[in-house]
């Protein structure tokens, strides 16, 4: 974080460094300083938010772990081109040529050991956590996308749209999505992004839209939007500028909560072999299961948990930060007011 | 109350014709053809395929197979399975539905009641060690990876500790010379958990309508009778030894389902707790001096409920999906298990079948819940 004494006015220097050469031409005046006073304002609640998340260790601790993940998801393509060949540590293909028997345990050259097929289990590791997050975020922006537009729609014009979308939100609750999933799974071939998709857009029509939507009818009768109509603001125009933004902070907290689930269902799904995709953690427990080194226990630990693991703390984690987040977004869970 | 129902109930059936026609057409648009599976299956005699062709109409144009789909679902004719040819579908799944509803209630049953307790102690003592640990351990959990934590279950108390079976529903060395089917044996373990659930609501209402004497030990003591007297009347049954193994290959997957589950209700539980605590009339009820247990359960766990309830359909979607992998990892035979091997020896109508019968499943839990929240929030009355 930045750090600025509150209440004081950006320089001039950051400014122009902000808006290049603007502040010179009189016309778009206005227009720059209501930009600064926005970004301003933005910052400060930012700011506030932050103070309050940092509160909660939990979630602090969380966002540290999420924060391990994304570095080690970074290193991947970086250490794949410096220091490990393609035909020794590719996650899908390579082969651990120095080792005579496979699953074997950890070395220097494998720090994590090998799985049954002689495949680097850290390479593996660091390749899913990748997948793992495009997976998790593709899913949750589909679902927050879909869901705050539904979400303020069905609040704003009520009535016929407002029914049936609750409606088929109602049907989608009821559905359980795992065995959904699994069924769907059955009949298509199911890659990382179908999968993130189809995810995403069950929980943007199901469960996060009515949530929102019960945000949006408490902000639907704010002076400030009968003022927009007033002014001859548009349906358009007052839906998307005017309630959405205000729904985004509790949309960002449902965001942690999609992750969580899109990365468990895949997870599931990769464990009980019904995904086409390359490589995640889910399938490094599928090779161990299927070779039968489960129930060897203690035996061949760095099988199952260092996948275990990863998929437990990533989805806690998501968990946990969303949790926190909650504490900043509702302020009647805090423990002290303001 | 009863219009209610009657709406609620005609909203499940709408629902359910909408999951009925979703499967259908998920099944229409997968590449391939429906009808080839029938044909090309070696294992069913042609008059047999010529037969199943007819009632599914699968030489027809596609709207009319849609009407006759909707027809047989409603007349519970799901075909015939391919993998366990030629028994029916719904003889399949009528085997294995009471198996996964027992996995599924007890294990409900359990997380809501262990949930809802400790939610209520960690709100109360906020910021203490108990907070941290539960907080953690249940977040832990909940977000665990299912069948990695089942399987690590199952290598602790039935391989390392050989306390339980490793999975599956019954035990074959113990069953080789018995002459009553484990369906039957298991029907009967139903009824007499039916009867004891019954038996104990009604001492508990029967206590609490005669008054004031005793009212702390007599339901106990009539429950705690009751529970003593159940594996007294099997043992002499004579296949008491047969339920017992059911028993013991129940616990484990139970357990596994309960563990996993029971932190969404305490979370959930201690936000709302958080919320009631600060009402006045929790500072009202203090003032009066009651004591902290009475304050805590009557007033603010109370009402700290409600929302707990209106948020028990997620949870029971989530345990219902736990289920599926609990069944899948314990090998035990409920509709779970059987979606998962249809779905791998891609045994269509199977597939649907358990489909829409975990649909089924999850809707009647939803309206379950429904009408517990009008039970318990008396402000709210549906006409």
């Amino acid at each position: 974080m930045i750090e600025r004494p509150p209440n004081q006015p950006p320089t001039a220097g950051e400014g122009s460094s902000l808006f290049g050469d603007v502040p010179e031409i009189d016309l778009s005046r206005g227009r720059v300083d209501l930009a600064l006073v926005r970004l301003r304002l933005a910052w400060r609640t930012l700011r506030d938010g932050w103070s309050i998340f940092v509160e909660s260790r939990i979630g602090l601790l969380s966002l540290a772990i999420i924060g391990v993940f994304a570095l080690m998801a970074f290193s991947h393509p970086l250490l794949m081109a410096t220091v490990w060949t393609p035909d020794v540590y590719d996650p899908v293909t390579g082969y651990a040529f120095d080792q005579f028997d496979h699953p074997a345990s950890p070395t220097w050259r494998h720090p994590l050991g090998t799985d049954s097929l002689g495949r680097d289990i850290l390479s593996q590791l660091l390749f899913s956590a990748r997948s793992e997050f495009i997976l998790g975020i593709t899913a949750a922006l589909v679902t927050v996308g879909i869901a705050t537009t539904v979400g303020a729609v069905a609040a704003y014009y009520g009535g016929l749209v407002d029914s049936l979308l609750m409606r088929l939100a109602d049907l989608i609750i009821a559905l359980p999505g795992i065995s959904l999933l699994i069924v769907l799974s059955a009949l298509f071939s199911l890659n990382l992004f179908y999968l993130a998709l189809i995810i995403g857009v069950l929980g943007g029509f199901g469960g996060t839209a009515i949530i929102l939507k019960s945000q949006a009818l408490s902000i639907r009768v704010k002076p400030y939007i009968e003022a927009a109509r007033a002014a001859g603001g548009g349906h358009f125009h007052v839906i998307f500028v005017h309630i959405i933004p205000n729904l985004l902070p509790l949309s960002l907290l449902y965001m942690m909560f999609t992750v969580t689930g899109a990365i468990f269902a895949e997870a599931v799904l990769s464990f009980l072999g019904l995904l086409d995709i390359r490589m995640s953690w889910g399938i490094m427990i599928h090779t161990a299961n299927v070779g039968g080194y489960l129930l060897g226990g203690t035996e061949y630990w760095w099988l199952i948990v260092p996948a275990g693991a990863s998929i437990t703390l990533l989805c806690s984690a998501f968990y946990l930060v969303g949790r926190a987040l909650d504490e900043v977004v509702n302020p009647r869970l805090r423990r002290h007011d303001g | 109350m009863t219009g209610y129902l009657v709406r609620r109930a005609g909203q499940m059936a709408l629902t359910l014709f909408l999951i009925v026609t979703l499967t259908f057409f998920l099944v229409q648009a997968q590449p391939g053809d429906y009808a080839t599976f029938y044909a090309l299956n070696p294992d069913i005699p042609a008059e047999v395929r010529e037969q199943i062709k007819a009632s599914f109409g699968l030489d027809k144009p596609l709207w009319q197979q849609y009407l006759v789909h909707m027809k047989n679902t409603f007349t519970g004719n799901f075909g015939v399975s391919f993998g366990h040819f030629p028994r029916p579908v719904m003889e399949v799944i009528g085997e294995r539905l009471p198996r996964t509803v027992v996995l599924f209630l007890s294990a409900t049953a359990v997380s809501f009641y262990v949930g809802f307790f400790l939610g209520k102690a960690i709100a109360w003592r906020r910021g203490g060690v108990l907070e941290y640990a539960a907080t953690i351990s249940g977040a832990t959990l909940f977000t665990a990876f299912t069948p990695a934590f089942a399987l690590m279950m199952i290598w602790i108390f039935a391989f390392k500790l050989g306390w339980l079976p490793i999975g599956k529903f019954l035990d074959p060395l113990i069953w080789r010379g018995a002459e009553v089917s484990a369906n039957h044996i298991f029907s009967y373990m139903l009824l007499t958990a039916g009867a004891f659930v019954v038996f104990a609501f009604l001492a508990l209402l029967a206590t609490r309508k005669i008054g004031r004497f005793g009212t702390g030990r007599v339901p106990v003591l009539l429950i705690g009778l009751g529970a003593v007297a159940i594996p007294i009347a099997w043992a002499f049954t004579g296949v008491g030894y047969l339920a017992l193994d059911i028993l013991r290959h129940m616990i484990l997957p139970i357990a596994t389902l309960t563990l996993i589950s029971f932190a969404g209700t305490m979370l959930l539980t201690r936000n709302s707790m958080l919320e009631t605590m600060r009402e006045d009339y929790v500072m009202a009820a203090r003032a009066k001096g009651l004591p902290e247990k009475v304050v805590r359960d009557r007033h603010a766990a109370r009402n700290a409920l409600l929302p707990v309830i209106t948020s028990l359909v997620y949870s029971l979607i989530f345990a219902i999906d736990g289920s599926v992998i609990i069944e899948g990892v314990f090998s035990w035979p409920g509709t779970g298990l059987t979606l998962l091997e249809a779905v791998r020896s891609e045994d269509l109508p199977l597939v649907m079948g358990a489909m829409v019968f975990i649909g089924l499943f999850s809707l009647l839990a939803h309206v379950i819940v429904d009408v517990l929240y009008v039970y318990l929030d008396p402000r709210i009355r549906y006409h």
